[in-house]
């Protein structure tokens, strides 16, 4: 890494000369990026993850009531069906769904395949479009069904 | 740790709004950012009013035009304008693109014009590169070879050379480098979209003989592996090309050969 060391020797020169005595700023970045699909995409894909992370915690503490006995699940089988439980299960779903797909996109990057960038953006979009179906599949499959 | 907010010197406050010309009737605002190493103060962003009908199409030409006409104390680089250079490299209306071949018609409202994000400015819209340019030299982009000399020019099918459209166009301007995230907050050690699609432009040329230590060089978490296919790269290039491809066409010869 020779020409990270002579890098930093000049940008001391540089600065014994006078010239620039003040701190350069950070131009900048987040500030001012436009976002675009890609990018949104890939930190939802984040995000997602980091949901699925508490929906895990969520399926344990479920399994471990079941496992306590029937007042205990009957508990939390009350309060997933409350408002706050649904907003959560729906939060869930849409991480699980958004993950899956989009995985399976970085699948196919990771193969070689969807780099030019209307492919990129037919994958985002049908990813999109996926999850939106999957979550209203699903959940119509557990209420739409059962009830 | 990644940090997503600016700096205190940098956080960019409102700057001077400069009249518009008399008389002018198809009027564009310009918000322009500006940093004088020998000023007072942080970055701020200055508004300039063009008029449309006396000033080129590009956003270079209203540049140009301002420095021209209305404050002269503007700094930015530029050279070629037609696209060939790579100097005028900035963000302009929210991505990065050459400002000589961006027509301002492109852009609806204000022109908002930034250096290369996540750079340390050295002038308003010049940012220092050196960085960059370090990370290049470490890659060694140029020939390397073993063999003895032919005694002539070493040869190459038109099929191989085909392999290296879409990369030898690449004019080092670190559009693509300067709009990556993984860059913002890894740009020590990670090399960035501009530097690989370099680095592959030398690993894919049928005439060089040192691909497993290219490739040796670039096994590392952080120097190729922080491409997490955020594809801004490709996205924005002012030259329609495809580092994000390069990049993922290096980590499949990395998987390859082990």
């Amino acid at each position: 890494m020779r020409a990270f060391d002579a890098r930093r020797r000049n940008v001391f020169e540089h600065k014994d000369n006078g010239m620039a005595a003040r701190e350069r700023p950070l131009s900048p970045h987040l500030q001012v990026y436009r976002p675009q699909l890609t990018s949104v995409l890939s930190i939802s894909h984040r995000i997602a993850g980091v949901g699925l992370m508490i929906g895990t915690l969520m399926l344990t503490c479920w399994l471990v009531a079941a496992a306590q006995g029937p007042t205990a699940y009957e508990i939390l089988q009350v309060w997933l069906a409350s408002p706050v439980g649904k907003i959560l299960l729906l939060g869930w779903s849409l991480c699980l769904f958004f993950h899956l797909l989009n995985g399976i996109r970085h699948l196919l990057w990771d193969a070689g395949w969807g780099f030019e960038l209307k492919q990129a953006y037919a994958t985002g979009y049908a990813v999109l479009a996926g999850t939106v179906v999957l979550t209203l599949a699903a959940w119509f499959a557990a209420y739409g069904v059962a009830r | 740790m990644a940090e997503f907010t600016l700096p205190a010197n940098s956080k960019v406050v409102p700057g001077k709004a400069h009249p518009a010309p008399a008389g002018a009737k198809n009027l564009r605002s310009f918000k322009i950012y500006r940093w004088d190493p020998e000023g007072e103060g942080n970055p701020r962003l200055d508004t300039y009013q063009v008029d449309l009908s006396a000033c080129g199409p590009m956003v270079l030409d209203a540049l140009i035009k301002i420095k021209n006409e209305i404050d002269s104390t503007l700094t930015f680089r530029r050279s070629c304008r037609e696209g060939v250079c790579g100097s005028c490299a900035m963000n302009i209306d929210g991505t990065n693109t050459l400002a000589c071949t961006r027509y301002i018609s492109d852009v609806r409202g204000a022109v908002k014009i930034y250096p290369l994000p996540h750079m340390p400015v050295i002038k308003d819209l010049v940012p220092d590169l050196s960085t960059a340019y370090a990370q290049l030299a470490a890659i060694e982009p140029w020939m390397k070879t073993s063999s003895a000399p032919p005694g002539r020019e070493r040869l190459q099918t038109p099929e191989d050379r085909a392999k290296l459209d879409g990369m030898w166009e690449c004019i080092l301007c670190f559009c693509c480098t300067t709009s990556c995230p993984s860059y913002w907050w890894n740009g020590e050690r990670y090399l960035g979209p501009a530097i690989l699609l370099q680095a592959y432009r030398w690993i894919a040329d049928s005439r060089d003989e040192a691909t497993g230590e290219r490739l040796d060089q670039l096994e590392d978490p952080f120097r190729l592996y922080r491409c997490h296919t955020i594809m801004n790269c490709t996205k924005t290039c002012p030259k329609n090309l495809n580092p994000a491809k390069a990049i993922a066409e290096i980590k499949k010869l990395m998987l390859a050969r082990r």
